[in-house]
């Protein structure tokens, strides 16, 4: 049997993007392996989970319980490994956000699986997992191979489609009343940051600025094209190191590696480790007074000028087009 | 108070990397190593938190091939008080492995604190910590940006980074293992004197293949290659009124991303 299970994420019981991304994604692999994909969504109030049934999953493993409302590492390991134990999926996907990076390496090191963490591509070779993730913050990639039985990996958000192959297909929703166990290290709130805005990690769309920001105050700019695009406002760490940005914010090796759709570098000359850290990206704009500025030979487009003028520019032009 | 904290060594964040040519790796001549950043975060942290309890040990641990010394040698300079250098010996390893290794020698130890980085940026895996913490038995927060030791001195409250800018507050009593984000704290410089006396601190040297018992790597990774350079694309000519609309324009009709 070669089924493939999704842990699936959460926002406040609504089921995640990622979540279906990564269930279209899951779809297409089990049918090279000949398998179903199932999911597992752990948490309390949890809405439609049988809405992943359209993506291509066939039965959802539910936990729902107050004690896990919060979100605990040990007791989401500890739900998991029985459901996996019990269903033995020989694939088991996850998501790179902040929670699929706590547990996953802690649940695949209690199941006795390979972990290949972050991946930007997964395929099917010879009946086993590759996966292919980048190191050194993007400067490089591998392929992991796996010696294990149960084969595990997360993957960055925005790196498959969220593909409806049945639509109105309703998944099977099985409810287990899996106990979380004690729970050691236990979380007594959360902490909202200041804008409800999609994390860098997780933004399709992101606008990000530089060292030429001059200022903090100057980052209002940014926000307000943000806004009319629904990013997520980035900074390099020049920035965040001259205290324009807080450190959150910060692309890069030592900050966020980011994978979003498109890209909008405003006065961002393109350090090495920025330029790692948003690789991935599908397009890059460059906004630069420098002409030599090496993110400006990196991006799709271009414009050498001054970004104070421009930004505002795009600003009531994006507003213009996407009113039509 | 035995504070122990999992340090690696990493190439520079300025380093060019350049693949061998049959793929197997990366080529590591001429590469400067440096302290993981994370992991300096993880020998401040635990360097305060013994000043703070007012007695304790700090233990730097750390494998890898022989330069790994120089990493201990640095926490020392800072002001821990003795390091245990584990040698893999040349012996290829995954986070699995690693994990395996480490954990032995920790419950050996028996810490009632472990600080570590929240990743390494050579590999930038993230599997270690947690795995130490599953293997050892140790309850975990990782991604903490701060930690304050409970007036109990048993535990402690820390905050947990997630997305969007959110903090989780928890509250843990001691063993746990704390894995260190950007912003928790400053590294202190080591002087001069931290230096001299560095060298005549206790030093250990452990062989990775004899704490390895039945553990095997569970993934091997193969195919190391660059990534395929961003070419360069248009760069937009005129007014910025103009520039402005035709890149609004390609967004939409070229590269179909609004």
């Amino acid at each position: 049997m070669g089924n493939i299970l999704v842990i699936g994420e959460h926002h406040e019981g609504k089921v995640k993007k990622v979540t279906f991304e990564l269930v279209s994604k899951a779809a297409e692999l089990a049918a090279t392996l000949g398998g179903e994909v199932d999911a597992v969504l752990v948490g309390h109030g949890l809405q439609n989970p049988e809405e992943l049934g359209s993506y291509g999953a066939k039965k959802i493993y539910v936990v729902d319980t107050p004690k896990l409302e919060k979100y605990n590492t040990e007791g989401t390991v500890k739900v998991i490994s029985e459901i996996a134990t019990e269903v033995k999926p020989s694939v088991i996907l996850g998501t790179a956000s902040s929670l699929g990076k706590d547990f996953f390496p802690r649940l695949a090191a209690r199941l006795g699986a390979g972990l290949a963490t972050d991946c930007t591509d997964l395929k099917i070779q010879d009946g086993k997992l590759l996966a292919t993730r980048p190191i050194y913050a993007g400067k490089a990639f591998v392929d992991v191979k796996f010696e294990t039985e149960i084969q595990m990996a997360t993957a960055r958000p925005n790196s498959f489609q969220p593909k409806v192959t049945q639509a109105g297909a309703k998944a099977e929703v099985v409810s287990k009343a899996i106990d979380p166990g004690a729970l050691r290290a236990v979380m007594k709130e959360i902490v909202k940051g200041q804008s409800d805005k999609v994390d860098l990690t997780e933004a399709s769309i992101i606008v990000s600025g530089g060292r030429a920001m001059k200022n903090a105050e100057n980052f209002k700019i940014l926000q307000e094209l943000a806004d009319v695009l629904g990013a997520t406002v980035g900074a390099s760490r020049a920035a965040v190191d001259s205290g324009y940005a807080p450190h959150d914010m910060q692309v890069g090796q030592t900050g966020k590696v980011v994978n979003p759709n498109l890209y909008i570098a405003c006065g961002i000359s393109g350090a090495i480790q920025h330029l790692a850290g948003m690789r991935t990206s599908k397009v890059v704009v460059a906004i630069n007074k420098d002409p030599e500025a090496p993110l400006l030979q990196k991006a799709d487009y271009g414009i050498v000028g001054d970004l104070f003028q421009i930004v505002p520019l795009l600003t009531q032009e994006f507003k213009k087009i996407l009113a039509e | 108070m035995k504070i122990g904290v999992l340090v690696k060594q990493v190439p520079d964040t300025e380093t060019k990397i350049r693949i061998k040519g049959d793929a197997s790796g990366i080529e590591v001549d001429g590469i400067k190593y440096i302290v993981n950043p994370y992991c300096e975060f993880a020998v401040e942290e635990a360097l305060k938190t013994k000043e703070k309890i007012g007695t304790g040990e700090v233990v730097i641990l750390s494998l890898g091939p022989t330069r790994t010394v120089d990493v201990i040698r640095t926490g020392l300079a800072m002001g821990a008080d003795r390091g245990i250098h584990i040698d893999d010996g040349g012996i290829s390893m995954d986070s699995f492995t690693v994990a395996a290794v480490l954990a032995k020698v920790i419950q050996n130890e028996k810490f009632d604190l472990l600080f570590c980085g929240k990743q390494a940026i050579d590999d930038d895996c993230a599997q270690v910590p947690q795995m130490v913490a599953e293997l050892a038995n140790f309850p975990q927060v990782m991604v903490a940006d701060k930690f304050e030791v409970r007036g109990d001195k048993k535990g402690a409250q820390v905050h947990r980074r997630v997305g969007g800018g959110a903090k989780e507050v928890y509250d843990v009593d001691f063993p746990v293992l704390i894995g260190c984000e950007k912003g928790i704290n400053t590294p202190r410089y080591a002087s001069l004197p931290g230096i001299m006396k560095a060298k005549s601190k206790p030093l250990a040297v452990l062989k990775a293949v004899d704490l390895l018992g039945e553990s095997k790597p569970r993934t091997i990774a193969v195919n190391y290659r660059l990534p395929p350079e961003r070419k360069a694309g248009k760069i937009l000519k005129g007014e910025p009124e103009q520039m402005a609309r035709e890149l609004v324009k390609l967004l939409r009709e070229e590269a179909k991303v609004i």
